[in-house]
């Protein structure tokens, strides 16, 4: 560490005011502070003070997000050999599906950290930490195929229009991993839905086995609801589908950490969860009775262990720039997240990724609901009074 | 008709500007970018986000629309002391729409299949706000020269932006520029893929918002206009 400090503070003065990469200070500052706690305090006004500064946010996001990556590594390596009918460990199946993630993690932050970099350089401000997170729940919510220049492609895209057009970190009305991930839904349809959820790199001496489907649960529900895998196996996330999201128990894990140390709104998580129960019940008690197969009658819990909706609900959701603020808000835009969740899945099999859109709709949404709310209550109060 | 209008031409005679003077040239060039019709006005969003798939169908339209504002503009100008004020609004609509109807059979004649492309959206120049707002705005004012120049400006201010939406709409979702491949075939096959996203209309909003971002960047004037 005082190894660290001693480079930092050797080259320091090349990057201030005068120096020779006066133009470079924010990527040096980027750095010095990603390392070291910032030696400076404000000089004006006052500040409430917090050891909980937003890179200590991020990082606690990032390890509320290890327990999902890690089972979508192993997971990855799983399918794999599953399609393949071979035996594999657990550290086979783990490493195997290491590899294959690693590079598009390593694609995701280089790309969008050099726009970032780039901006920070061009208006002068510091490097935000904001792409931490995002560079890693872009790979987290792509299938394991996903060509590495499409990757790159997307987090360019989400940096430049969904944060830095509007001023960087903490001005995006939108979740830039989504808007990602959206983007590709939309710009590369071939490669973001379809047979394209397990690597199926050949195996030397052994075929796909016989019965192999590539269909996610999520289209498997529209055609017949009782065909899908049982809820233990969905609720573990031994199932076919993006690389983090199909396990519901290691998002649990997530949704822990985010919940007791204060980061993630619980109110959010809980009430998307209400949401999905509700409408899944609502649909479920107006299903057609002369259609035992259709998904309608999907029970509502397995709306909660299918797809993304774990993974969006915790992550994403609960992403305290782009969500609502007011307290009451929140319950609104948690409810109406799981509510249009469920209609979208059940009624439009052309967007099977429903989480994604209903979360997106209501980022937009979220200002107005905030709106609302305050007015609401300004109201009430000129009435008592 | 008398002292008075044989004197005031001879006032204008000493005033009489040169067809290509300062002033003239600034309301021809003003639209192009201080003052674009697309990007700072807003106007005629909607035939931007439709016509600009491919570039071939913008020029035309791009063509078409220069046409309607500039002639729109002069006939306005040459008859705006004897349109009532009243019903000026008919007025315009149907030198509009006459001016309309020839580009639009020009079109079904010559070019059938730009003509099927752009399908509706001719007949909807009418209705395009650029040329109804510049009509309003300035032809009713203005002399018939400057007039023109300004129905050009606008037009060509709306022109540019949708070739350029248009090349890289083009460019990006199918590969091509004026139907010709332009990304070459080793590029599909090291697992390059058409950006499908291009296609869709959203992604016009996307560039003119580029565009717009762009722009204001490189643009002091446009700083504080919202």
């Amino acid at each position: 560490m005082k190894f660290l400090q001693n480079i930092i503070h050797s080259i320091k003065p090349h990057f201030e005011k005068g120096g020779r990469f006066e133009k470079l200070y924010p990527a040096f500052e980027a750095l010095e502070t990603f390392l070291f706690v910032p030696g400076e305090t404000t000089a004006h006004g006052v500040h409430v003070r917090d050891a909980m500064d937003l890179k200590r946010t991020m990082m606690t996001v990032i390890i509320a997000l290890v327990p999902t990556m890690l089972f979508g590594m192993w997971n990855v390596g799983y399918q794999h050999y599953l399609a393949y009918g071979m035996e594999a460990t657990l550290m086979e199946n783990f490493m195997f599906g290491f590899w294959k993630v690693l590079p598009i993690i390593v694609v995701s932050y280089a790309a969008g950290l050099g726009v970032e970099f780039i901006f920070s350089v061009l208006r002068g401000h510091p490097v935000s930490e904001g792409y931490l997170v995002t560079g890693l729940l872009i790979p987290l919510t792509l299938p394991v195929n996903c060509p590495l220049w499409m990757v790159a492609l997307a987090a360019v895209f989400c940096t430049l229009l969904g944060k830095e057009i509007f001023g960087g970190t903490g001005m995006n009305f939108m979740n830039p991993a989504l808007l990602a991930r959206a983007f590709l839904f939309f710009a590369f349809p071939a490669y973001m839905s379809g047979d394209i959820w397990t690597d199926l790199s050949p195996e030397a001496g052994h075929a796909i086995v016989d019965g192999f489907s590539g269909a996610t649960n999520l289209v498997t529900f529209d055609v017949n609801f009782h065909n899908l895998p049982s809820a233990s196996d969905m609720f573990w996330g031994f199932e076919q589908g993006s690389i983090g999201e199909t396990s519901a128990a290691a998002c649990l894990i997530g949704a822990l950490i985010l919940i007791i140390t204060g980061v993630g709104s619980w109110q959010i998580i809980v009430s998307c969860v209400l949401g999905v129960l509700g409408m899944g019940l609502v649909l479920q008690g107006l299903a057609p009775a002369d259609m035992p197969n259709h998904a309608m009658h999907t029970p509502a819990y397995y709306h909660l262990l299918m797809g993304g909706f774990a993974f969006g609900a915790v992550y994403m959701a609960t992403d305290p720039v782009s969500a609502a603020q007011t307290e009451r808000g929140k319950w609104i835009y948690g409810l109406l997240i799981g509510a249009f969740t469920v209609i979208l899945r059940v009624f439009n099999p052309a967007y099977p990724e429903a989480v994604m859109l209903s979360i997106l709709l209501m980022n937009v949404f979220a200002p107005l609901i905030d709106h609302m709310v305050v007015e609401q209550h300004i109201k009430k109060r000129l009435k008592r009074a | 008709m008398s002292v008075e209008s044989t004197s005031a031409p001879a006032v204008q005679e000493k005033k009489k500007e040169a067809l290509f003077s300062k002033k003239n040239i600034r309301t021809l060039r003003d639209p192009l970018d201080d003052n674009n019709p697309i990007t700072v006005q807003v106007l005629g969003i909607c035939s931007a986000l439709a016509v600009t798939v491919q570039v071939k169908p913008a020029l035309i339209m791009a063509v078409g629309v220069i046409f309607v504002t500039a002639f729109s503009n002069l006939i306005t100008s040459l008859l705006r002391n004897s349109i009532p004020n009243r019903v000026r609004i008919i007025v315009q609509l149907i030198i509009v729409a006459t001016l309309v109807t020839i580009v639009d059979q020009v079109l079904k004649a010559y070019m059938f299949d730009v003509s099927k492309k752009l399908s509706v959206f001719v007949g909807l120049i009418i209705t395009n706000c650029i040329v109804m707002g510049r009509l309003e705005a300035f032809a009713l004012a203005q002399k018939p020269w400057p007039s023109f120049l300004d129905g050009v400006g606008n037009g060509v201010g709306y022109g540019i932006i949708l070739v350029v939406v248009a090349i890289f709409r083009e460019l990006f979702g199918a590969g091509t520029l004026m139907g010709y491949h332009v990304i070459p075939q080793w590029a599909y096959d090291h697992g390059y893929v058409n950006n499908g996203l291009m296609v869709l209309p959203p992604a016009a909003l996307f560039v003119i918002g580029v565009y717009i971002w762009a722009q204001r960047s490189w643009n002091k004037k446009l700083v504080n206009v919202s």
